[in-house]
């Protein structure tokens, strides 16, 4: 056995006998891919739990200082796979902000329908995800066929359903197709409606509130400390959201709420990633109205060799605060490329979090802090 | 309190930290540079005055020097601060923030992972991201994957 | 009332053609006897094989256009009837594997002992008016006697596994399994107060003919009731902790592989369907039918009412999320058994003041 494994002999529990080390290993039907959990059980309830990760580290951040910045978009999909589109964003306004060109307008607010559509396929794969993995298998194959309508919308503008490479340094790569708006604006009705649904089916159901109301408490002190961010913060009680706190791209145009809960449970988390899903098809609609014909690519040269400098851009992803350090040395490859990852940093809660609850609770939390392990390993 | 006033406060209490040089900051963040010695005092007395919630913390291997980087932040006044400390190559250490900021834990563990920079005074500094029995730090400019089938 | 041609004239003339021929040859009546059992218990496990594989298809199809999908499609033609019987001659020729340090005779006899439990639970359910295994005295309370064993099953096979996972899952159905089996004989307490008999024949006599009304409607609460331990008996949603799959992987059956875990697919369907024909037999009127049906042959009808029972069961199944291990002791312990004795209470007050 490695050093990682703990060594169970020396923990006793409170009424001094051996305790169970289990481990829910890197493959396991509810763990979202390859993560490892080592927890040290008392019968039923957790005494200790400890993370295992890097199953999934493929070096990207080495990878990326060998790849031109327009390769580097388009690796950056498989970061986050399931929000490629805010990957893509991350890295593309990194990269002008050290060439210090802007988007056209209209490239503009493509980005940002790209960006909060894929929010809400983000937010319906978690719904599909942690309802499955409290016991209602039926939400599974509800949250994906309301996907199917999204990513069929970013196959006709990009040609992939889940890797894009949609975004360019400068602007987008393609234009909409003359049915796009017409076709989300069909969706967005569509998605209204069976929201409706979803609050009879899962939100109000006994059970599934009895498995999630009260479980895992994030603190607000916590979420300082461990600097969390994304939807743990703001169930928590902390109003923060950097598309208006710290404002990029054009979000400032746009009238949207951020909505706050208290609690910090993982019923909170739920319920506030539902009600952001809310929050993003208003944007979306707002911003088919602002659409107007123009350029949607700036003036860059073939070869981006941006001056050297460094520069941080945070924006605000499905999962958190996305952000990326970027170091330029004037080559056309970048220096350095560093990923604040949000699933990364937001893991570390677990440990915290689990503590004291019951094994089958262990499933619930994880899945309410919704991490994808693309991100964490990189 | 602006980014300003928290600039000529930290010039007054430390003396020794300078103004990174700021045509290469192009995000609009003030930096400063910090020795390695009094790291840990600086971003204590940050966090009294309110900085507290620590954005990123990375490493970078510059040819001569390694620099560890901390981006700072206030959720109340909005203000943005970067720390930047340089390191000699030899033996690069630097206090750990983590009994301050507890988020720095997994930041500090991947830095010391893939660029082989020591933290003093980070309860568990092991190998995060690779396997245990990894030999070498992946990220440094000197490491290059051993050729195989493919070169 | 049974009808003319049904199969309870068919079993009667083949057991006068056996005794015919048994004495014809001079053998004493026990022999006549132990081959008219042994026939039935054929067709039984015929009968027994044959429903739980159209039940498997059944449960695919209902589940896939619950979620708006389809389900087998392809199998056989015809919406794929024939998957269940492609799945099983798949895990024929699997490999049977058994861990190295698993103790090997307690993991080959778990699956079997799961199995006949539930088998011999069909011994005493009338599915006409003279075509049933034997017609025992303690008709009802031989099931639930039989029911208890399959606990054993269960830790056996989570025990044998050497695995902290099935471990787990073992020990969890073991509770649930306990702790639910109250409840569920005390629902059927209030009907045997009512009829005044263990048999089951007698329940289904007591609720056909003019002025008896099914037990559905006359001790709704008992229904209720029995229904609820009944899906915690049989270890499905909302309380499938045992096999939970994003929990514990697959519980107790997680180290099986082949048949062996073929036998613990089939006994799950096996409980199901006897605890339907329970529910259809006591609450539900079992063979009989109103005079205007008597066309319809007795079996017939007790097939329709199990398979609504069985409708219901999986309905709740593709609804609801699971209930975590304690939630689910603190709601049968607290919960069920008071209402059952409520129950109790209400009917035994029923009787002694309106002899109803």
């Amino acid at each position: 056995m490695t050093e990682n494994q703990i060594n169970t002999t020396k923990i006793l529990d409170k009424d001094g006998f051996e305790t169970m080390y289990l481990n829910m290993g890197p493959q396991h039907p509810s763990t979202h891919g390859v993560l490892r959990l080592g927890l040290v059980l008392d019968g039923e309830v957790i005494l200790k739990a400890e993370p295992d990760i890097g199953y999934l580290h493929r070096g990207m951040e080495k990878l990326a200082e060998k790849r031109t910045y327009q390769a580097n978009i388009a690796m950056s999909d498989r970061y986050d796979y399931v929000c490629s589109m805010n990957n893509n964003f991350a890295v593309a306004l990194a990269v002008e902000k050290l060439l210090g060109v802007e988007a056209p307008k209209r490239a503009q607010y493509i980005r940002i329908i790209m960006a909060e559509l894929n929010r809400v396929v983000n937010h319906m794969l978690f719904f599909g995800f942690f309802a499955m993995d409290v016991g209602a298998t039926t939400a599974l194959m509800f949250g994906f066929r309301e996907r199917e309508p999204v990513i069929e919308l970013f196959e006709s503008v990009s040609g992939a359903r889940l890797t894009y490479n949609y975004f360019r340094v400068g602007g987008v790569s393609r234009d909409l197709p003359s049915d796009f708006v017409e076709k989300t604006k069909v969706f967005i009705k569509f998605m209204r409606a069976k929201l409706k649904d979803y609050d009879t089916l899962v939100t109000d159901n006994v059970i599934f509130r009895d498995r999630t109301v009260g479980i895992g408490k994030i603190s607000k002190e916590d979420c300082l400390a461990y600097s969390l961010s994304g939807p743990i913060v703001r169930a928590s009680g902390i109003k923060y959201d950097i598309r208006k706190d710290d404002t990029y791209s054009l979000y400032n145009e746009f009238d949207f709420e951020v909505p706050v809960l208290q609690g910090g449970d993982c019923f909170d988390r739920y319920m506030l990633r539902m009600l952001e899903l809310r929050e993003s098809l208003k944007i979306v609609e707002q911003a088919l109205e602002k659409l107007e014909p123009g350029e949607i690519m700036a003036k860059v040269p073939k070869v981006i060799k941006p001056p050297a400098g460094e520069a941080y851009v945070r924006t605000e992803s499905p999962k958190g605060e996305l952000s990326l350090y970027l170091v330029s040395d004037g080559s056309a490859n970048p220096y350095r490329l560093h990923l604040r990852a949000p699933a990364f940093i937001n893991l570390q809660i677990l440990q915290k979090a689990l503590a004291g609850f019951k094994v089958a609770d262990v499933i619930a939390i994880l899945g309410s802090i919704d991490i994808v392990l693309g991100e964490v390993d990189r | 309190m602006d980014a300003q006033q928290y600039l000529t406060n930290i010039k007054a209490k430390f003396p020794d930290v300078t103004d990174a040089p700021a045509e290469k900051i192009k995000d609009g963040i003030p930096a400063l540079l910090c020795p390695a010695a009094s790291l840990f005092e600086i971003v204590k007395y940050l966090k009294e005055e309110g900085l507290n919630y620590l954005l990123n913390l990375c490493a970078t291997d510059y040819k001569e020097y390694f620099e560890v980087i901390y981006h700072l932040h206030s959720l109340e006044n909005k203000v943005k601060l970067t720390l930047k400390v340089k390191l000699g190559k030899e033996k690069p250490e630097v206090s750990s923030v983590t009994p301050l900021h507890a988020g720095a834990d997994w930041q500090e563990r991947e830095a010391f992972d893939l660029l082989g920079i020591n933290f003093p005074g980070h309860p568990n500094l092991k190998r995060i991201l690779l396997p245990e029995d990894w030999e070498g730090h992946p990220l440094r400019k000197d490491y290059d994957r051993k050729p195989d089938q493919y070169d | 009332m049974s009808s003319q041609y049904g199969l309870e004239t068919l079993w009667l003339w083949l057991i006068n053609l056996i005794e015919k021929f048994i004495t014809w040859l001079g053998l004493p009546y026990i022999f006549s006897y132990t081959i008219e059992k042994i026939i039935f218990g054929v067709a039984l496990l015929a009968f027994i094989s044959v429903s739980v594989l159209y039940l498997i298809w059944l449960e695919r199809k209902v589940s896939a256009h619950m979620q708006s999908r389809l389900g087998p499609m392809h199998v056989g033609g015809w919406r794929g009837w024939a998957q269940t019987i492609a799945d099983m001659v798949k895990l024929l020729f699997k490999e049977d594997i058994i861990p190295a340090k698993a103790d090997k005779w307690v993991h080959r006899i778990a699956p079997i002992v799961v199995f006949v439990p539930s088998l011999m639970a069909f011994l005493v359910i009338p599915f006409e008016k003279n075509l049933l295994g034997q017609d025992l005295n303690a008709g009802i309370l031989l099931i639930f006697a039989f029911s208890s064993i399959a606990v054993l099953a269960i830790i056996m096979g989570g025990w044998a596994s050497n695995n902290k996972y099935t471990l787990l899952g073992g020990i969890r159905s073991a509770a649930q399994m306990i702790s639910y089996e109250i409840p569920l004989v005390l629902s059927i307490l209030s009907i045997v107060m009512v009829v005044g008999s263990l048999k089951l024949n007698d329940m289904v006599a007591a609720q056909s003919g003019d002025g008896k009304f099914w037990f559905v409607f006359t001790q709704p609460l008992a229904f209720i009731l029995y229904l609820i331990a009944a899906t915690a008996e049989t270890n499905r949603t909302p309380f499938d902790i045992p096999e939970a799959e994003s929990e514990l992987v697959s519980g107790y059956n997680t180290e099986y592989s082949g048949l062996k875990y073929g036998f613990y697919m089939l006994s799950e369907f096996t409980n199901m369907l006897i605890v339907s024909m329970i529910a259809a037999t006591v609450f539900l009127g079992g063979w009989s039918a109103p005079s205007w049906l008597s066309m319809v042959p007795g079996f017939v009808i007790l097939m329709v009412k199990t398979y609504f029972i069985v409708f219901i069961l999986m309905w709740i199944r593709w609804t609801f999320p699971r209930l975590r291990v304690d939630r689910l002791m603190d709601f049968g312990w607290k919960i069920l058994i008071p209402l059952a004795f409520l129950n109790i209470f209400i009917i035994g007050l029923r009787m002694v003041v309106f002899k109803w």
